[in-house]
């Protein structure tokens, strides 16, 4: 029994005079202990799909479950038994950090102590603060209280909402190092995220874009899908390569891509014609080198193609 | 004043209390440039351009955009700037052009001068047929390259962009860099914060705020080097990663 499963999920949001198609039929599954990742920017669905899998909304079409519990019919269940941290900070903020976890704790008719051991790593850092207002928090701390929150009950799934946005890069490390730590305690995680280096964190990850699905694997999975040949360039005048790269009419895609530009290569072993086409330019410093795209160039590239796909 | 200064920035400090947000920072950024300003969460950034923006008043130290003082002229501050964020940027229950009429209105620019760069801005972004609709029924990327475009609207010497592009999917984020480009290519200076390090790397020149202080500010290329780093994500987490703020409640 898959620890969540949804299959075809379709939600729409109507106004006076709109309606708006957030899901377009998402299905996929996760394993128990998973640590799956939902990748996409803001606009993908992410929000609406875990508020559908906590049962805090209903889907238009479709079915879902979590361990084995329908999101309609067992929703009073799947509450129990599932963590869920939504993207905007959510905690009692004139409570103390004790307080809070302790009133999260008693409505799940638990304590403190007796699951102590299920946020340890986490809570360990809080506890010389525990008598602080929430609200009087720094954001990292904040973060750490919100995830205490969502654990004290030992949930089997934990459901995380965008933890990591806006979050700084420093900030973001340790939040990733704290989740391999749950995943070790057993318990399936999904988490979702607009930051696609983020993706090679997770065993599994679903990319998504506009309601939908564009390719679920593993990251390494993914990056072996991308068959294109890919190339990093750089030259001390990046604008005006970029231009050139876009002229070229074996390139099929140039963009910025950090410190270098990212070339996709329309066939393949063209190596050495983009090198004699660049050597005809004023490019000083050229440097050229084949590379492994990242899950961004994968993302980019599964953009297009369901572009494409929509347009025809 | 420096004429080829378009910010200057001399020990500014600010304090709420006995807490020091700011701690006596300087640097200058040139005119035309793209200036990355990064730092952990609560190293200060906010303060800092709040101050810059003529939003908040220094405790101590002087600083001067676009030749004027962050104490005295904050009202011509804010007519020779333009602001943009991830958070606030557009009215959604506007349409665009009457965003683009509301803000341009604001910055006192003539009814011509409004009509004619209206059209040429909806020509750059194509955004013809999508004039007469609200805000809020258009997809997050647009959103925030017709954010950018009405920041820039009154044609301002310097435009601050606080995380412009978080949230943002990867095709857009780059279009959105490639309208930054022209920008300052055009003349205006780009003061950028964010917490995507590969746009750290499409910044003149960055700095790097930890706990108040200034950490670090120079090209890319530089900080890598000085660091021994092969990116930009490296360098900031190596000087980030003892950030006491971020650890402290």
């Amino acid at each position: 029994m898959p620890s969540v499963s949804a299959k075809n999920i379709v939600k729409f949001y109507e106004t006076k005079n709109d309606k708006i198609q957030a899901l377009c039929g998402i299905s996929f599954n996760v394993t128990k202990g998973e640590l799956f990742g939902i990748i996409g920017p803001d606009g993908a669905g992410k929000t609406s799909l875990f508020r559908i899998l906590t049962t805090l909304l209903l889907a238009d079409k479709g079915a879902a479950s979590v361990d084995g519990y329908d999101v309609v019919k067992d929703f009073k269940e799947i509450r129990k038994i599932v963590g869920y941290m939504p993207g905007r900070f959510s905690l009692y903020q004139d409570l103390t950090v004790e307080e809070n976890l302790e009133f999260f704790a008693t409505i799940f008719n638990t304590t403190i102590q007796q699951n102590y051991d299920v946020i340890k790593e986490i809570y360990i850092q809080l506890e010389p603060f525990k008598k602080r207002r929430a609200g009087k928090l720094s954001g990292g701390m904040k973060q750490k209280l919100a995830l205490c929150c969502a654990l004290i009950h030992k949930p089997s799934v934990l459901f995380l909402d965008e933890p990591t946005t806006g979050v700084d890069a420093v900030s973001r490390n340790e939040f990733w190092d704290m989740l391999k730590k749950l995943k070790q305690q057993g318990i399936t995680i999904l988490v979702s995220t607009p930051y696609m280096n983020e993706a090679a964190l997770c065993d599994r990850v679903a990319l998504m874009q506009l309601g939908k699905i564009l390719s679920i694997n593993s990251p390494a999975e993914i990056i072996n899908q991308f068959k294109k040949d890919l190339f990093a360039v750089r030259s001390s005048k990046m604008l005006s390569l970029l231009n050139d790269l876009k002229n070229f009419n074996e390139v099929e895609d140039a963009y910025f891509f950090g410190a270098y530009h990212h070339v996709v290569m329309k066939h393949k072993n063209e190596e050495q014609d983009l090198k004699n086409y660049l050597s005809k330019y004023s490019n000083d410093n050229l440097e050229i080198k084949n590379i492994q795209p990242d899950i961004e160039d994968c993302f980019i590239e599964l953009m297009k193609q369901s572009h494409e796909i929509e347009l025809h | 004043m420096n004429e080829n200064k378009a910010i200057t920035v001399d020990k500014l400090t600010k304090k709420f209390g006995d807490f020091t947000a700011v701690d006596a920072i300087s640097f200058d950024v040139n005119a035309g440039e793209i200036f990355g300003f990064l730092g952990a969460n609560g190293a200060g950034k906010t303060t800092a351009m709040r101050m810059l923006c003529g939003l908040s008043l220094p405790t101590s130290g002087t600083a001067t955009v676009a030749g004027f003082d962050v104490y005295h002229q904050t009202e011509n501050i804010k007519k020779n700037i333009g602001y943009m964020s991830q958070k606030f940027s557009l009215y959604e229950d506007l349409t665009v052009k009457e965003n683009i009429n509301f803000y341009a209105g604001i910055y006192g620019k003539s009814n011509q001068f409004i009509k004619e760069k209206t059209s040429q801005v909806i020509a750059n972004l194509h955004l013809e047929n999508e004039v007469d609709k609200l805000v809020k029924s258009l997809p997050l990327g647009w959103k925030q390259k017709i954010a950018f475009s009405v920041s820039i609207f009154h044609e301002p010497e310097i435009v601050f962009l606080d995380e412009p592009t978080g949230g943002v999917d990867p095709i857009t984020r780059r279009e959105f860099w490639s309208m930054i480009y022209k920008a300052a290519e055009s003349g205006i200076t780009i003061f950028v914060t964010t917490h995507y390090m590969d746009e750290a790397e499409y910044c003149n020149r960055v700095c790097i705020m930890v706990d108040g202080h200034i950490k670090a500010m120079d090209t890319p290329p530089q900080l890598k080097k000085r660091y021994n780093a092969t990116s930009m994500d490296e360098v900031f987490l190596k000087l980030a990663r003892n950030a006491e703020r971020a650890q402290a409640p």
